[in-house]
């Protein structure tokens, strides 16, 4: 697009409300009965950051790669793609996401997850509590159940979580970098399709990049 | 539109002959207007006043459900007399889903399609009109635009070989929201072209300063893009009665205003609305018929719009 300064953010939303949560009864009808697995993966991902520790922050890096994956191939590149030219780009930037995880996963010191004892730990388990209950955005919103947005099958579900697991490795920036960007472009996406869960992730987001800022302040000091 | 003359000639002349006079009331009553058309000036070929865009309504991806309901839009939009749709390679599987439509339709022989070449690099232009073509199902394009200028010299080359190779009959250039229009008239002054695409609507009026007056001047046909401000027009006025001008021009909803004002603008060729909705479809062919609205009324269409926006 040669003149691409001349365009706004609603010129480049090429489809409807409607079409866009459409996309996730599709995708969830298509993948049943994958959400059981994406559900019990998502309860062992919380029970790992609830855990702790070295192992467990290897465990959970392994897990959000695979989930990292799957959104990248089976809602980007295969789903998301049939409506938005742009979803093959967002489907690398999710696999590039998972490979960072797995390189975090495969590092010979493990990465630590904070034990949950103080607010930080509090903020971080509250974050991915509310990243698994991500699909009751669909009903509250008046939407279908089945357009229910699941973690390791959806990207802002999946996104969200992961934002916890940062704040509780304390993790470097690098890590953070995709998450945010996806935070952003969500977040403008729905908010030109007027949802009013356009700021759902932007404030789980704001909430984990904060507190994180704030502990490297306090490590600082 | 000789065809509703000779339809009611003959349904008067029946009746008559049957002495039952008094029944041909409610069957004239019950007759359409003729449906409004404007020449392309290029070739004196007339088109409906009123086509249909697919910009977002028709990007519905492989859903089946929301395909189904595309395949019903295009079957009532040819049902109120439509011709030409409009589409694009920028649109999604708008293309693909229109190839769907026509094809459970089995390409209705009225049929104008309406696309555009939109790729940055001139040489790729063909094979992207080729999968276009693919997608749309159909033999050759009546009409291929350049799709907001990008790349047009090169572009409007190829457009103009196919067109002398009869494997195109029109050549025309597309810009939206108003973008780039010094560079748009350049070309208007110096390149042969059938048709020009531009966003017009009662709020957006600044081709009437110059591009309009100049595609009268240069003979081109003028194509209309998002008459209703992408759907914001519409959803402010909702709700809000319509004027007792309106059925002075046979309006019953406030779309059908929208597009007698932009359709009553002598320069224009057809307005294209996108719409999701069969009804909808209909209910915007029906202001390609009946009467437009003169000066006067513009002007007071113009005003109420923008007291109640």
């Amino acid at each position: 697009m040669s003149e691409w300064w001349t365009y706004s953010l609603s010129d480049l939303l090429m489809f409807s409300k409607a079409t866009y949560f459409r996309l996730f009864e599709l995708h969830n009808l298509a993948l049943w009965p994958g959400q059981l697995l994406a559900l019990a993966v998502g309860i062992a991902l919380f029970a790992c950051l609830w855990h702790g520790g070295a192992k467990a922050g290897r465990s959970a890096a392994l897990l959000l790669a695979l989930a990292w994956l799957q959104v990248a191939w089976s809602y980007f590149a295969q789903r998301y793609a049939t409506i938005n030219t742009g979803a093959p780009y967002f489907a690398i930037g999710f696999a590039l996401q998972a490979v960072l995880l797995l390189w975090l996963a495969s590092r010979r010191q493990a990465p630590r997850l904070t034990e949950v004892v103080g607010s930080l730990g509090k903020l971080a388990l509250g974050i991915a509590l509310l990243a698994l209950l991500y699909p009751l955005l669909a009903p509250l919103g008046g939407r279908p159940w089945a357009q229910g947005e699941l973690f390791g099958l959806a990207p802002d579900p999946t996104v969200a979580i992961t934002f916890a697991a940062l704040l509780l490795w304390r993790a470097r920036l690098l890590l953070w970098i995709v998450p945010l960007l996806w935070c952003a472009i969500s977040a403008a996406t729905l908010v030109e399709l007027r949802s009013g869960q356009a700021w759902a992730l932007p404030v789980l987001a704001l909430l984990a990049a904060g507190a994180r800022l704030l502990a490297a302040r306090r490590a600082a000091a | 539109m000789q065809g509703v003359y000779e339809e009611r000639r003959s349904l008067l002349r029946a009746v008559l002959a049957g002495g039952a006079y008094a029944a041909i009331g409610p069957a004239l009553a019950a007759a359409p207007a003729p449906l409004l058309t404007r020449p392309i000036p290029s070739s004196g070929e007339l088109l409906p006043v009123v086509g249909l865009g697919s910009w977002i309504t028709f990007n519905v991806g492989d859903d089946p459900v929301a395909r189904a309901r595309c395949t019903e839009v295009v079957r009532a939009f040819f049902q109120g007399g439509g011709r030409l749709i409009d589409s694009s390679p920028m649109y999604g599987s708008a293309q693909a889903v229109i190839g769907h439509a026509l094809a459970q339709l089995k390409i209705p022989k009225t049929l104008f399609s309406a696309d555009k070449v939109w790729i940055g690099a001139g040489a790729r232009g063909p094979a992207q009109i080729e999968a276009s073509r693919t997608l749309w199902g159909v033999p050759r394009f009546d009409l291929l635009q350049v799709h907001n200028l990008l790349a047009w010299e090169e572009h409007l080359r190829t457009l103009q070989q196919m067109k002398a190779a009869g494997r195109l009959r029109y050549v025309g250039i597309t810009t939206s929201e108003g973008r780039r229009h010094g560079e748009f008239t350049k070309i208007m002054e110096t390149q042969p072209l059938d048709f020009v695409q531009i966003s017009y609507n009662v709020l957006d009026r600044d081709v009437e300063n110059r591009i309009l007056p100049l595609a009268r001047e240069r003979k081109i046909a003028v194509i209309v893009n998002r008459p209703f401000r992408q759907g914001d027009l519409t959803e402010a006025l909702a709700g809000k009665p319509l004027p007792g001008w309106a059925a002075e021009i046979g309006c019953t909803t406030w779309a059908q205003v929208l597009l007698k004002f932009i359709v009553s603008e002598p320069a224009i060729t057809c307005a294209i609305p996108a719409t999701s909705n069969p009804a909808h479809a209909l209910e915007n062919m029906g202001a390609a018929r009946g009467p437009l609205p003169d000066a006067a009324l513009r002007r007071r269409i113009l005003d109420d719009v923008k007291r109640l926006t």
